[in-house]
């Protein structure tokens, strides 16, 4: 993991998610409103889920993300039938 | 063609040729194929954003939703959960309430579970979305699935990607008598006049990908789809002649020389 060791206050302050099926250390009680932002993507465009529930777009904003968490950001992609 | 267009819960289609956005060479590509194709219906995939490549381009940055309708789909999925899933996620994005519901059964054929489907569709239509449906060409599968709250269906014509053409006009005629709502053949059909057939037998549109991304000139395919779906659709309206087994000559016998 990509973050300092030495640091129990920086220890305690992040946690190990699954973004899009990847590992990823993000800030304790980050939002997703604020992963969104972190992450440069444009939330008008995606849905979010979480641990397989929908989070909508009013609860971004509320919806802390905790240790353990199973994160999927998807959009619109080029496709047809299958 | 004026006061012939398209309605499916209450939504107006002015194109009766709907295509699909994958397999182009480039988003430059697929913008030209669609414009002139004359479509005013895409459909798009539901996919993971890559957060690792976030300078890669968007879609909808050359698909404006404003003027076109987006159809999501759920292709790639393999069993009802995941279709449920992916349309509950495309309806939550904000843009649209249609989704082409796929559930596709074996990767070989890519033909339609249409268990599956029918069970992912019974959930998302008391979801609220307006649920358009991949199916086989099989009239019972149609009438489940319009029983059921589906406000159109998207039988196949062939195989996805065969371009072997419509193969049993038989059943698409039959569903057609059986379900009276809108048919959108779905997958299969090859060129123009594959269109033109689907749309002479009284299909209320078509909808295809791989025969104009994979044509040699996608661009020119586009525009050979448009005219090949006005061209069946205008067909059908008029009114063919019936087939008959020996000649019936043209031009009058009075007036002939020598009588």
């Amino acid at each position: 993991m990509p973050y300092p060791t030495g640091y129990g206050f920086f220890l305690e302050s992040l946690v190990n998610i699954t973004l899009n099926g990847e590992l990823k250390t993000v800030h304790d009680n980050i939002t997703v409103l604020g992963l969104l932002e972190f992450l440069h993507i444009q939330h008008q465009r995606v849905a979010v889920e979480l641990n397989e529930s929908i989070v909508k777009k009013d609860n971004y904003g509320s919806t802390a993300i905790k240790n353990g968490d199973i994160l999927e950001i998807v959009s619109f992609m080029g496709g047809g039938t299958t | 063609m004026i006061d012939d267009k398209l309605v499916i819960a209450g939504i107006e289609f002015k194109s009766r040729l709907w295509v699909g956005t994958g397999k182009y060479k480039d988003f430059a590509e697929t913008k030209k194929a669609i414009e002139v194709s004359g479509t005013d219906v895409v459909t798009v995939s539901v996919r993971r954003v890559n957060i690792i490549d976030k300078s890669k381009e968007n879609l909808l940055d050359y698909i404006d939703p404003k003027k076109y309708k987006i159809l999501p789909n759920t292709a790639g999925c393999y069993t009802a959960k995941d279709a449920i899933r992916t349309a509950m996620l495309a309806a939550e994005a904000g843009i649209t309430k249609l989704v082409k519901l796929e559930v596709i059964g074996d990767d070989k054929t890519l033909f339609p579970d249409n268990e599956a489907t029918l069970e992912a569709a019974k959930v998302l239509v008391k979801e609220g979305l307006i649920v358009l449906p991949y199916m086989s060409d099989d009239p019972i599968m149609a009438k489940k699935l319009v029983d059921i709250g589906c406000p159109a269906v998207m039988p196949l014509a062939a195989p996805i990607g065969s371009g072997l053409g419509i193969r049993n006009p038989y059943n698409i005629r039959i569903i057609m008598e059986t379900v009276k709502v809108p048919i959108i053949v779905d997958a299969g059909v090859g060129t123009a006049s594959d269109v033109a057939f689907a749309m002479e037998l009284g299909c209320d549109a078509v909808l295809l990908n791989t025969a104009i991304a994979g044509a040699k000139d996608p661009i020119a395919m586009a525009e050979a789809m448009k005219y090949g779906v006005l061209g069946g659709r205008l067909a059908y309206k008029a009114g063919r002649i019936p087939k008959k087994l020996y000649a019936t000559a043209s031009s009058p016998i009075e007036g002939m020389i020598g009588n």
